[in-house]
């Protein structure tokens, strides 16, 4: 089989890649998407005076829950592609592992959260008057909580797809689970910015074992989720 | 020689509605076998078990080899299942897709032009949207998609269904020459005169199970 020549990487890379030149297409992402950052980045400085300092201070939450609203709907998106026309179907029929599929699903959301996450990152910086300090912390936070939110994702994504009430399942699954990466993603965020003393690194250093959990248990679960969904 | 598909006493359950309730069919290489029956026979639960996609829960099926009671997963790659979808992206254009599809079944790319000239999607169309395309062409591209894999068994569900004349004419002309080269043909279809001018074989299924198998000659006399 030229699958398992490939490798699982190539079908990741494969199934990233599609996902990616879809959404080029479609322009979902870029039409909904970016604009509802756009509009709770604006209305949160709205509704917090910007002179105060409050919305400064408050800039490392907002960032995260903001991505984890825009999260929900690339999930959502990104699992209705393979509902369509038979689609899943032919991807059980494709000989493609399921870890390899699970893989470039998670590779997609990490692209398209980086896009959301550089907006937010350039509007806290135009809008609420955040400087950008202790950029390595705050590289590795973002990388970390990236794939962590993408990972669970990918893993909640087609479980909740199954469902008759898919729409309102996914926001009811993802939120809570992802509350320990918003937690240590602000957390970690607060410290590079110089809002709160103390070490930031151990954060990150959670979130990243929290996105090898996810990791792990989208490839290992992934084949029973593709067959009974 | 062992037959391409082989099910004895085959049970496969939708939900818990039992679809298949004792298939007993036997299909030889390069036969083209037309499957009958009225709506809720379990035509499409037929083809989709040959498919390896629904699980047989009881009796015995094999399919090119592969025990699916045991392992239905290993059967996939080696078949081509053309439902009443597309199975194509709706936003990709046509070429994107059967460019995915052959990279995601390890087929070669390049006689990709070749294909949708056999299935007669025209080349203009290739850069188009699968989601712009008519009912007949998208049919077109999902059968471009199936012939792309170089299946050793083709499923094909009401595959006439949508297609003008020359296209219905085309679809049958392209199994007779997949027959011609080794490959097992299994279809459904309503529409019998055509149906059973293709087949060369049928058999007919009522609640669940095979009541009748005949060769071609057998219908004519």
């Amino acid at each position: 089989m030229s699958s398992s020549v490939r490798g699982i990487g190539g079908e990741a890379l494969l199934i990233a890649g599609k996902d990616l030149r879809l959404e080029a297409r479609s322009r979902v992402a870029a039409n909904h998407v970016l604009p509802f950052v756009l509009a709770v980045v604006l209305l949160f400085g709205f509704a917090l005076d910007p002179d105060s300092g409050i919305l400064r201070r408050a800039t490392p939450g907002l960032f995260w829950v903001t991505v984890l609203f825009a999260a929900v709907l690339l999930v959502q998106r990104n699992f209705a592609i393979e509902r369509q026309n038979g689609v899943s179907d032919a991807l059980r029929l494709s000989g493609l592992r399921p870890a390899g599929i699970f893989l470039g699903k998670v590779l997609s959301l990490v692209v398209q959260l980086l896009v959301v996450e550089l907006l937010m990152a350039g509007c806290a910086v135009v809008f609420y008057d955040v400087r950008l300090r202790g950029p390595l912390l705050l590289l590795a936070t973002t990388a970390t909580a990236t794939l962590a939110i993408a990972s669970a994702g990918a893993v909640y994504g087609p479980l909740a797809s199954g469902l008759q009430v898919r729409d309102t399942a996914l926001p009811l699954l993802l939120v809570p689970v992802l509350a320990p990466v918003l937690l240590c993603a602000t957390r970690a965020f607060q410290i590079a910015l110089g809002e709160i003393a103390g070490g930031g690194w151990p954060w990150a250093g959670m979130l990243g074992i929290v996105a090898a959990l996810y990791l792990t248990l989208g490839v290992v679960v992934w084949g029973p989720l593709m067959e009974e969904t | 020689m062992e037959p391409v598909v082989h099910f004895r006493s085959a049970v496969a359950l939708l939900g818990r509605f039992p679809a298949l309730t004792g298939v007993n069919l036997d299909v030889g290489a390069g036969e083209i076998v037309l499957v009958t029956g009225p709506n809720g026979a379990g035509k499409t639960t037929l083809l989709r078990c040959c498919a390896g996609l629904l699980r047989v829960t009881a009796g015995t099926a094999r399919v090119l080899g592969v025990d699916l009671v045991a392992d239905r997963v290993a059967v996939r790659p080696m078949v081509g299942l053309l439902g009443h979808d597309s199975g194509l992206y709706d936003e990709l254009s046509v070429i994107d897709n059967l460019r995915f599809w052959a990279r995601a079944v390890g087929a070669p790319t390049d006689d990709i032009d070749a294909v949708m000239d056999r299935v007669g999607v025209a080349s203009r169309l290739a850069d188009v949207a699968v989601s712009r395309l008519s009912t007949g062409q998208r049919r077109r591209a999902g059968l471009a998609a199936l012939v792309i894999r170089r299946p050793s068994l083709w499923l094909l569900d009401e595959p006439h269904a949508g297609l003008d004349q020359r296209a219905r004419d085309e679809l049958d002309a392209l199994a007779r020459s997949a027959a011609r080269q080794g490959a097992t043909v299994l279809f459904s279809s309503h529409e019998l005169d055509r149906a059973e001018a293709l087949a060369t074989r049928s058999v007919h299924l009522v609640g669940g199970a095979v009541v009748c198998a005949e060769s071609h000659a057998e219908q004519v006399s």
